[in-house]
């Protein structure tokens, strides 16, 4: 059933809604939770894919569906419309704004009834599909705050990369840290990369939600076996900045291993025909982050190596 | 007055990214003031403009004190402003929230971190800064409640009023933050306006700055001393929100007294102008800012206001 969980009349002619689908056993149920985010931000729509997938699977097969599945496939819908990352006409991270404020503006409102709606889920996914720039493979970020009750949950869901990273007093205002500080376990996914679908990925996170789903008693149907992650801390994460401005030409392959010395890519003049830099990995490990976008500034991050 | 050049990046096809100072006078590293950050900051960068005349001017005169040394920075961001962006044109982050920087880090962390090297050190740090929402303010010095923060040295701006506010998750990464925790005195200036000039509040900030220098002894300068500053918490304001969108019609300017239950704006219908909406004021007050936007979203705080003492 598809419900309005917030709506805010625009200037003109039209109103602005926040909806979720919520599909529920059709008897009874075991009285659990799950609640699918994806949309915060407008530029990313791996998530788009992997809603439309849950969804399907379940109207095929209703009969296994024992507990109540929430998809929120578009918490940013201005964004997802206009091709923009932020909320256009603000020209603000909607993940930088919450838990909002009931009383606050128009996006703090909506960041609170988004808050407020998901409270009550006994997991929350939020799936974000890094940016337009850079590549992902499918990962789990996780808050070192969290990381007992989350690394655990996040195993189950297929991913090949679980990154347990430092605490930062500007990702307090994320979905994920105000769902996690409320007692909902929220799992951060990022995968693939903005403004594009990789089915490939998809399909990967889509088998891990069902086999979290079945391990929360959500889903009784056949799931796969999800795959072994490797979990890391921030130390073992090694990162690729360009050292110069021009044209980026990745050589390596994502997800594969790398050894110390090997070419990641290069950065390239057009103009005089020139390599002006070439990038070479400085340690041996495997490359889960790969530049997508071509122009580099100096300082733009290239890629990151998980050191083996 | 020797010009410097504070940062530069090259790029591929544009012309090399700059951040350009200039200093004046010589010795102890006194204050450094700061205008624009982001691509829109357009009354910042005037502000700061008028202000290098100004300090120009004086050093010619003879009136920098001796061993002290002031260094202005126009623009943080010039590649932004002359692409008509508000962040960094490649990737949209904001330098503004890459304090103190990171000099191996993306872009914009070794912008802030070059930029933060080179400024980090001074006594006193003085930035024109703005509001993400459009509207205008009454002139004033903010800061941020650090535990290092200086409100009675903010008084001598001679600035109507000193609003001090609480630290937010997103404030630690600010320059005026970052300032205040390497020991700087550190002084957000706002001006009434972001996209535009206004030529009477530029001139008040530049001398609101010079009386500032003129009363810690880091230059000499005869002027009026401006207002003895109102200290005001940010959560004693009063944020007046209208409920529905539509026009906006501002029936009030900042700065002017408004009474309990006077109508200061309307909200008017998109199709007929129909007023939809009446927004009173909930207190004998003054106005603080006053959005100026000719369309408003639902829930926006149009208004903040600040209460008559009783």
């Amino acid at each position: 059933m598809i419900e309005t969980i917030a709506s805010v009349g625009l200037p003109v002619d039209e109103t602005l809604k926040i909806q979720k689908n919520r599909l529920e056993p059709k008897h009874g149920g075991c009285g659990k939770r799950i609640s699918i985010v994806t949309g915060v931000h407008g530029d990313e729509l791996e998530g788009q894919y992997i809603c439309f997938e849950v969804a399907r699977r379940i109207k095929k097969h209703p009969e296994h569906l024992k507990g109540t599945v929430d998809i929120y496939p578009a918490m940013n819908p201005l964004g997802i419309d206009s091709i923009t990352r932020g909320v256009p006409a603000f020209d603000l991270d909607m993940n930088r704004l919450f838990p909002g404020s009931r009383d606050g503006d128009m996006l703090e409102y909506l960041a609170a009834r988004m808050v407020e709606d998901l409270i009550g889920s006994d997991v929350c996914v939020d799936i974000h599909a890094s940016n337009i720039y850079l590549r992902e493979i499918p990962q789990v970020r996780i808050n070192r705050q969290h990381e007992k009750k989350l690394v655990p949950l996040a195993k189950k869901l297929n991913v090949d990369y679980i990154w347990v990273h430092a605490s930062s007093t500007v990702l307090e205002a994320t979905l994920a840290y105000s769902l996690n500080s409320r007692n909902v376990p929220t799992l951060v996914v990022e995968t693939g990369v903005g403004m594009r679908i990789t089915k490939e990925y998809c399909d990967q996170l889509t088998d891990g939600l069902f086999c979290l789903m079945k391990e929360m008693g959500i889903w009784d149907g056949k799931v796969i076996t999800p795959r072994e992650p490797i979990v890391s801390q921030d130390g073992k994460v090694c990162f690729l900045n360009a050292s110069t401005s021009g044209i980026f030409v990745p050589k390596a392959t994502h997800w594969k291993n790398l050894e110390k010395g090997d070419v990641v890519g290069k950065i390239v003049d057009p103009m005089r025909g020139e390599v002006l830099d070439e990038i070479h990995s400085p340690v041996s490990g495997v490359l889960f982050t790969l530049r997508e976008y071509p122009v580099v500034d100096e300082g733009s991050l290239v890629a990151r190596i998980l050191e083996q | 007055m020797k010009k410097e050049i504070i940062f530069e990046n090259k790029s591929l096809y544009r012309d090399s990214f700059r951040v350009t100072g200039f200093r004046f006078g010589s010795g102890k590293k006194t204050a450094c003031i700061v205008g624009s950050i982001r691509g829109n900051e357009v009354q910042q960068l005037y502000a700061c403009a008028r202000l290098t005349a100004a300090l120009k001017e004086l050093e010619k005169k003879g009136r920098i004190r001796e061993g002290k040394e002031i260094l202005v920075i126009p623009s943080v961001n010039p590649y932004s402003m002359n692409v008509q962006k508000r962040f960094w044109p490649t990737d949209n982050t904001d330098i503004n929230r890459m304090f103190p920087g990171y000099n191996l880090g993306e872009t914009t962390q070794r912008i802030a971190a070059g930029v933060f090297e080179k400024i980090k050190d001074y006594k006193y740090g003085m930035q024109f800064a703005s509001f993400y929402m459009p509207g205008e303010f009454m002139p004033h010095v903010r800061m941020m409640k650090t535990g290092f923060e200086s409100v009675e040295l903010a008084k001598e701006f001679g600035l109507p009023y000193v609003v001090v506010r609480s630290v937010r998750p997103y404030d630690t990464t600010t320059l005026n933050y970052n300032w205040q925790i390497w020991d700087t005195k550190a002084f957000s200036i706002y001006t009434t306006t972001t996209e535009r000039i206004d030529e009477a509040s530029a001139k008040q900030a530049v001398r609101s700055i010079l009386n500032f220098l003129d009363k810690e002894k880091v230059i000499r300068y005869k002027s009026h001393d401006g207002y003895i500053s109102s200290v005001v918490e940010d959560t004693k304001m009063k944020s007046v929100r209208v409920k529905g969108s539509g026009f906006f019609q501002c029936l009030t300017r900042v700065g002017e007294d408004v009474a309990k239950g006077q109508v200061i704006a309307r909200v008017l219908d998109p199709y007929d102008a129909s007023v939809k909406e009446e927004v009173k004021a909930p207190v004998d007050s003054v106005v603080f800012f006053a959005h100026d936007d000719p369309l408003t979203y639902a829930n926006t705080a149009v208004f903040k206001l600040i209460p008559n003492k009783k």
